[in-house]
C-alpha cells in the first residue's frame, strides 16, 4: 500500500490538475462507498440477532453527533485517537508498521506526570511546567519510538515486533514506578503518582466541554501533512515507503529518515498520554493504559495514513464511542456490539483498497496507464 | 439537599424520554420518576465483581418507577466521565451508581459538581464530607470480614496451615483482605500462614492458574484469591486437589470436592436500602459502609472442604462480626518487624483504609 | 537457596508445558502462512475466537474434543477471509490482519457472553510425572495431548518443507511468486490454502487456552499470546522446530513472575512479569543480523522489506 501511495504522489507531482482532481474525488468516493457497505453488512448481523438496524444507526446519530452534548463527547474521545492515528501514519508512509503507540502514551503520561512532581512541589507556576512536561512526554515518546526505527535499520529487527514488545515494557515500566517509587501515599487502592492539582491542568477549549488535545491533534495534523506532502523530507520517505533499496541506491539517508518518522510517531504519542495526564487524569496510574494506542492503528488505516484524513476518521471513531453506550442503554446490547462494528468498518474499507485506479470514472482518458 | 427532584432535572428527563422513543417506559407512568444509570469497568456477565454488581440491581428494576440504564466496559478515564453524563444528558438519569474503584476522581467528583440535582453514589468509602460535593457519596462493604472468616474456616480445614493467596495489585483492599486471611487462620491455628502472589492485573487468566500452581507446588493447601473473577483460581486449585476459598461471589459449584466458603458481598442490602429511600422520597445517606454487622456480607454456604470444627468456629466468628468484633488487635507486627498494629481498632477505622504492609506471618512484599 | 532454585526450575519446566501449548499451535500456524510469502497478523483473533467457540461447544455437546475441532473451524473461517482479502490486487496483509484481529475478538466477545458462567468439560490430561513421586514434578508433567499434537506436528512440517512437493511449492510460492507463477502454480491459491491452513491451527490454539489451561472462558483470557506467536515465528526464523523451542522458553520465562514470588523474591515483579517480552526483545536484537537470518526469512514477505 505504501508503495502505491509514494508511486501516486510522484505521479501527482507530474500531472495536471484534471488528474490531481480525479484521484481526489477517488480518495473521497471509495471509502464513504465502503463506509456505507460496512453499514450495510453490519445491518444484516443486527437482523440476524434480531435488531433493528434503522434503530441502532440513528441510535449512533443521536449519541455521537445528535446534541451539541454528543457532538462534544464524540470531539473529547476523537482527541487522543488523532494523535494516536498520526503516531501510526507518520511511520507507515515510509514503509514501518510500528504499532507502539500504546507504549509511548503511557511512558510519555508517565514521565510528564514524573517531571511535574518536583515543580509542582517547588511551585514552578503552570505556564511553565506544562510545557515542560509536554516536551519531557514527547521526548520520551519519540526516544521510545525512536529506537525501534533504528532497531530496525541498524540491526533489522522487525519494527512491528518490536514496537509491540516495547510496549509490553513501557507499561511495565510505567507499573512498576507507579506503585513503588513515585506513588503517592494517599492513592491508596489505585497506585497513582501525586496529583498535578487543578491549578497545573489543561483547560477546555474555550465555549466547549472538549480538552486542548483535540486542538493539537488537529494542528499536528495539518503540520504532518504538510511535512510529507509538500516537503523534501516528506518525499524523501515517501520514496523510501515506495523502496527502500531504490531509496538507499539514490544516497537518501533512509536509515536517518526511518529514525526520525519513528521520533515523529512516538512524539505524538506522547503528547496524547500529556493530555491525558494534564487534561484528563490529573496524574499517572494504570488508567493510562486504555487502549488508545491500538485504536490509532485502526484510525490511521481508515484514513490511509493521510494525517488530514485521521482528523475525521478519528472523529467518526469518537462518535461510534460515544454512542456505543447510548446503544448499551437502548438496545440492550453488550459493549462487544462496538467492535463487531469496527471490525467489520476495517474488514470492508481494507477490501476497498482494490478499488482504487480500477472504477473506469476516476481514470484520465489520455494515460492508458494503471497505477 | 433534598432528593425530591426538582423541577428542572424532571423537565430535563422528559425532554429526553421524548427523544428517546425507544425507551420501553413512559416516563409519565411513572411514580417516583427514578432513573438509575450505573456504570460498570468490565462486562457485567464477568463471573466477579461487576457480575456481583449487576445480579443486585436486578432487584432495584422490580420496583415500580424505577427506570434502570446500564453500560458495562467503561474504563477509567473520561469515558466514564461522559458516560455518565450521557446517561444524565440523554436518558435523564438522576441517581448514578459508578461501580468501580477509579471511577471516582477526579470523575465522579467533578461531575457532581456540575450536575448537582444528580445523585452520584461510589463503590468504595471515598467521599469526603468537607472536600468533595454534597450530592456524591460512596457506599462500600468491607469484604476483609467475609475474608477473616474465610481464614478461620481455612486455618481448620487446612492439615499443614498454609494458605495461598493469589492477589491482583498491593493496595489496601487487597492487602486487608490477606491481612484478615491471616488473621482468621492465626485465631485458630497460631501456626498458620498465608503466602501470596500478586499477578499485577485484575484479570489475567494465565498467570493467575500459573500463580495458583506455584503456590500448591510451594506446599499451600488452601487456596484463596482476590481477582476480579476467581474462576479460574477456584477451578486450578481444585484440580491441583486442594482446598479452596472463594471472593466476590459464589464459587462454591467449582470446587465440588475442596471448596470451604467465600467472601460474598451483599450489594443488594445497599441497593434496596437506596430504593426504599427514593420511595420515601429521602436522599440516600451521602455514606453507607458496613460489614457483618449491617447485613452487607455473607459467606457462601460451606462446601466439602469445610470441616465440621471449621464450620462451628467460622459460623461463631460471623457471630462475633456482627456484634462488632474487632479484627485488627494489637499488637501486631508487619512481616518486616514494624509495629503496624498498637491497639485494637474498629472494623472501620479509617487508619485501616490506608493498610500498606503485610502481617507478620504473611509471606509476600509490596512492592 | 537450592530448593529455591530447584522450585523455580521445576516450576519454569511446568509453566514451559502447560503455557507453550497455545503458543505453539499459533506459531506453527504463522509460520506455514508466512512461508507461503503472506502474513497474519490477525491470530490473536483467530485465538481467542477459537477459545470461545471451543468452550462453547464443549458446554452445548458435552464433548471438549468436539470443541476443539469447532474452534478450528472457526480459525479456518477467520483464515480463510482473511486468504480472500488478501487475494485481491493493493490489499495490504498486515492491515486485513490487524481488522481480522478486531472483527475475530468482536465476534468472539459478542457471542461469548452466555458462556462466561457455565462450567464446560475440559480436556484430559496425561499424568507422565507420577512415577517422580515429587508432587510438584508430577504436576508438571501433566502433559495435554494437543502439546504432542503440536509437537508431532511440528517435525511433520519441518519434513514437510524440505522433502515434499507441497512443502517446495509453499517455500517458492513464498520465496518468489514469480518463479512460482512460471512454474505453473496458482501463488493466489497456495497462499489462500496455507493462511486458511494457519487460522485453523490457531483456532485450536484458543481451544487449549478456554478447554485445558487456564481452562475457563472470558474475555481477559488471551492477553496477547496471538500477536506474540507471531513474534515467536520471526524469533525462530521460520523454522517448525524452533517454533517450538521458541514456545517452550516463552511459556518458561512467563512462570519465572508467579515462582519467584513462590519462593519469596517479590520485588519488581512488574519485570519478572514482563520476562517474556524482554527476552524476546533481546534475542531478536542479537540474532536478528546473524549471518543465516537473511537466508531463512522467505522473501515475499512484506513484514522483512
Amino acid at each position: 500500500m505504501t508503495a502505491d501511495t509514494a508511486d501516486k504522489a510522484a505521479t501527482k507531482s507530474s500531472a495536471g490538475p484534471n488528474l490531481q482532481l480525479l484521484r481526489f474525488a477517488e480518495s473521497i468516493t471509495i471509502p464513504v462507498l465502503a463506509l456505507v457497505a460496512s453499514a450495510l453488512v453490519f445491518s444484516v448481523f443486527l437482523l440476524a440477532i434480531g435488531k433493528d438496524p434503522i434503530t441502532f444507526y440513528s441510535l449512533i446519530w443521536t449519541g455521537g453527533f445528535g446534541s451539541s452534548f454528543s457532538l462534544q463527547n464524540t470531539l473529547q474521545r476523537a482527541a487522543p485517537l488523532i494523535l494516536t492515528g498520526l503516531a501510526f501514519a507518520v511511520p507507515a508512509r515510509i514503509g514501518l508498521t510500528m504499532i507502539g503507540g500504546e507504549g509511548a502514551l503511557v511512558l510519555g503520561g508517565f514521565t510528564a506526570a514524573a517531571v511535574a512532581i518536583p515543580m509542582v512541589v517547588g511551585g514552578v507556576p503552570p505556564f511553565v511546567t506544562l510545557p515542560v512536561m509536554a516536551i519531557t512526554a514527547m521526548l520520551t515518546g519519540g526516544l521510545w519510538v525512536g529506537l525501534t526505527g533504528w532497531l530496525k535499520y541498524y540491526r533489522g529487527v522487525n519494527e512491528t515486533i518490536a514496537s509491540l514488545l516495547l510496549s509490553y515494557i513501557a507499561i511495565a515500566i510505567m507499573n512498576f514506578f507507579v506503585e513503588g517509587a513515585l506513588r503517592d501515599p494517599s492513592s491508596a487502592n489505585k497506585p497513582s503518582t501525586m496529583p498535578i492539582g487543578d491549578a497545573y491542568r489543561v483547560g477546555n477549549i474555550p465555549g466547549m466541554d472538549v480538552h486542548w488535545g483535540l486542538a493539537a491533534g488537529i494542528i499536528l495534523a495539518i503540520a504532518l501533512w504538510i511535512l510529507m506532502s509538500r516537503t523534501t523530507f516528506g518525499f524523501a520517505a515517501r520514496m523510501t515507503g515506495g523502496n527502500a533499496r531504490a531509496a538507499l541506491a539514490q544516497g537518501l539517508p533512509v536509515g536517518w529518515l526511518m529514525v526520525v518518522c519513528c521520533m515523529i510517531a512516538g512524539a505524538c504519542a506522547g503528547l496524547a498520554g500529556f493530555f491525558e495526564v494534564a487534561a484528563i487524569h490529573g496524574q499517572a496510574n494504570a488508567s493510562l493504559v486504555a487502549g488508545y494506542g491500538f485504536t490509532g492503528i485502526l484510525v490511521s488505516f481508515l484514513a490511509r495514513h493521510n494525517p488530514i484524513a485521521v482528523v475525521p476518521v478519528a472523529i467518526l471513531f469518537g462518535a461510534i464511542a460515544a454512542a456505543g453506550g447510548v446503544i448499551q442503554r437502548r438496545m440492550g446490547m453488550p459493549d462487544a456490539t462496538v467492535l463487531v462494528l469496527q471490525g467489520i468498518m476495517f474488514v470492508v474499507l481494507l477490501v476497498s483498497e482494490t478499488f482504487y485506479g480500477r472504477i473506469k470514472f476516476f481514470q484520465p482518458r489520455s494515460t492508458g496507464d494503471r497505477i | 439537599m433534598s432528593f425530591s427532584l426538582s423541577r428542572r432535572s424532571l423537565l430535563r428527563a422528559g425532554a429526553a424520554g421524548l427523544a428517546a422513543s425507544a425507551l420501553p417506559f413512559g416516563l409519565a407512568r411513572a411514580q417516583t420518576n427514578v432513573i438509575l444509570g450505573i456504570v460498570y469497568v468490565g462486562p457485567k456477565d464477568d463471573f466477579g465483581w461487576n457480575q456481583a454488581h449487576a445480579v443486585s440491581v436486578e432487584a432495584l428494576k422490580a420496583l415500580p418507577g424505577i427506570t434502570v440504564v446500564e453500560e458495562e466496559n467503561v474504563p477509567e478515564t473520561d469515558a466514564v466521565a461522559k458516560s455518565m453524563e450521557s446517561m444524565i444528558n440523554l436518558d435523564g438519569a438522576n441517581l448514578i451508581l459508578a461501580t468501580s474503584f477509579g471511577y471516582y476522581k477526579p470523575f465522579v467528583v467533578d461531575l457532581a459538581a456540575k450536575y448537582p440535582n444528580v445523585t452520584f453514589r461510589h463503590a468504595a468509602p471515598l467521599w469526603n464530607k468537607d472536600t468533595d460535593p454534597a450530592n456524591a457519596g460512596s457506599y462500600f462493604p468491607y469484604l476483609n470480614q467475609a475474608h477473616y472468616v474465610n481464614g478461620v474456616a481455612a486455618g481448620l480445614s487446612s492439615p499443614t496451615g498454609k494458605i495461598g493467596f493469589v492477589a491482583a495489585k498491593p493496595i489496601p483492599s487487597v492487602l486487608s483482605n490477606i491481612n484478615s486471611v491471616l488473621l482468621g487462620a492465626r485465631s485458630v491455628n497460631p501456626n498458620a500462614t498465608v503466602q501470596v502472589i500478586f499477578t499485577g492485573e485484575w484479570s489475567l487468566p494465565v498467570r493467575e492458574a500459573e500463580a495458583t500452581n506455584a503456590l500448591v507446588d510451594a506446599g499451600c493447601d488452601v487456596i484463596t484469591c482476590h481477582v476480579d473473577s476467581p474462576k479460574v483460581v477456584i477451578e486450578t486449585a481444585e484440580g491441583r486437589g486442594v482446598k479452596t476459598c472463594g471472593h466476590n461471589a459464589s464459587q462454591a459449584s467449582l470446587g465440588p470436592k475442596g471448596f470451604i466458603t467465600g467472601a460474598e458481598y451483599k450489594w443488594e442490602t445497599i441497593y434496596k436500602s437506596y430504593a426504599d429511600d427514593i420511595a420515601a422520597g429521602k436522599t440516600p445517606p451521602n455514606f453507607l459502609v458496613g460489614g457483618y454487622n449491617n447485613d452487607m456480607l455473607r459467606n457462601t454456604p460451606y462446601g466439602a472442604g469445610a470441616t465440621p470444627e471449621a464450620i462451628k468456629a467460622a459460623d461463631a466468628a460471623i457471630e462475633a462480626l456482627k456484634g462488632g468484633a474487632p479484627i485488627y488487635k494489637g499488637m501486631l507486627k508487619d512481616n518486616a518487624g514494624n509495629v503496624v498494629v498498637d491497639k485494637d481498632y474498629d472494623n472501620y477505622d479509617p487508619y485501616l483504609d490506608g493498610m500498606n504492609w503485610l502481617l507478620e506471618g504473611v509471606q509476600g512484599s509490596i512492592t | 537457596m537450592d530448593s529455591a532454585v530447584i522450585t523455580v526450575l521445576i516450576a519454569m519446566l511446568g509453566g514451559a508445558i502447560r503455557v507453550s501449548t497455545p503458543f505453539m499451535f499459533v506459531a506453527l500456524g504463522e509460520c506455514l502462512t508466512e512461508k507461503s510469502g503472506r502474513i497474519n497478523l490477525g491470530l490473536e483473533g483467530n485465538l481467542v475466537l477459537g477459545a470461545m467457540v471451543a468452550y462453547a461447544v464443549s458446554f452445548l455437546t458435552g464433548n471438549p474434543w468436539l470443541g476443539v475441532l469447532a474452534a478450528g473451524g472457526a480459525g479456518l473461517f477467520l483464515g480463510a477471509l482473511h486468504g480472500y482479502i488478501c487475494k485481491l490486487p493493493k490489499v495490504n496483509d498486515i492491515a486485513v490482519g490487524i481488522a481480522m484481529m478486531s472483527f475475530g475478538t468482536g465476534l468472539a466477545f459478542f457471542f461469548g457472553k452466555p458462556f462466561i458462567q457455565p462450567t464446560a468439560p475440559r480436556l484430559d490430561a496425561i499424568p507422565l510425572g507420577d512415577w517422580t513421586g515429587n508432587p510438584a514434578l508430577a504436576q508438571a508433567l501433566q502433559v495435554n495431548p494437543l502439546f504432542f499434537v503440536g509437537i508431532i506436528l511440528s517435525v511433520i512440517m519441518w519434513w514437510a518443507f524440505r522433502n515434499t512437493k507441497w512443502g517446495l511449492i509453499v517455500r517458492m510460492t513464498g520465496d518468489s511468486a514469480a518463479s512460482a507463477k512460471a512454474m505453473g502454480v496458482s501463488v493466489d491459491l497456495v497462499r489462500f490454502l496455507a493462511t486458511a491452513a494457519g487460522g485453523f491451527l490457531a483456532g485450536i490454539g484458543g481451544a487449549f487456552l478456554s478447554l485445558y489451561y487456564p481452562g475457563s472462558w472470558n474475555q481477559g483470557l488471551s492477553s496477547g499470546q496471538g500477536l506474540m506467536a507471531v513474534a515467536l515465528v520471526i524469533f525462530a526464523r521460520w523454522d517448525p522446530i524452533k517454533c517450538i523451542f521458541a514456545a517452550l522458553l516463552f511459556g518458561a520465562a512467563g512462570a519465572i513472575g508467579p515462582a519467584l514470588q513462590s519462593v519469596g523474591i517479590s520485588q519488581g515483579y512488574y519485570f519478572f512479569n514482563a520476562a517474556p517480552y524482554i527476552l524476546t526483545l533481546f534475542i531478536m536484537i542479537a540474532s536478528a543480523r546473524s549471518k543465516g537470518a537473511a537466508r531463512e526469512v522467505p522473501g515475499e514477505l512484506s513484514i522483512t522489506k
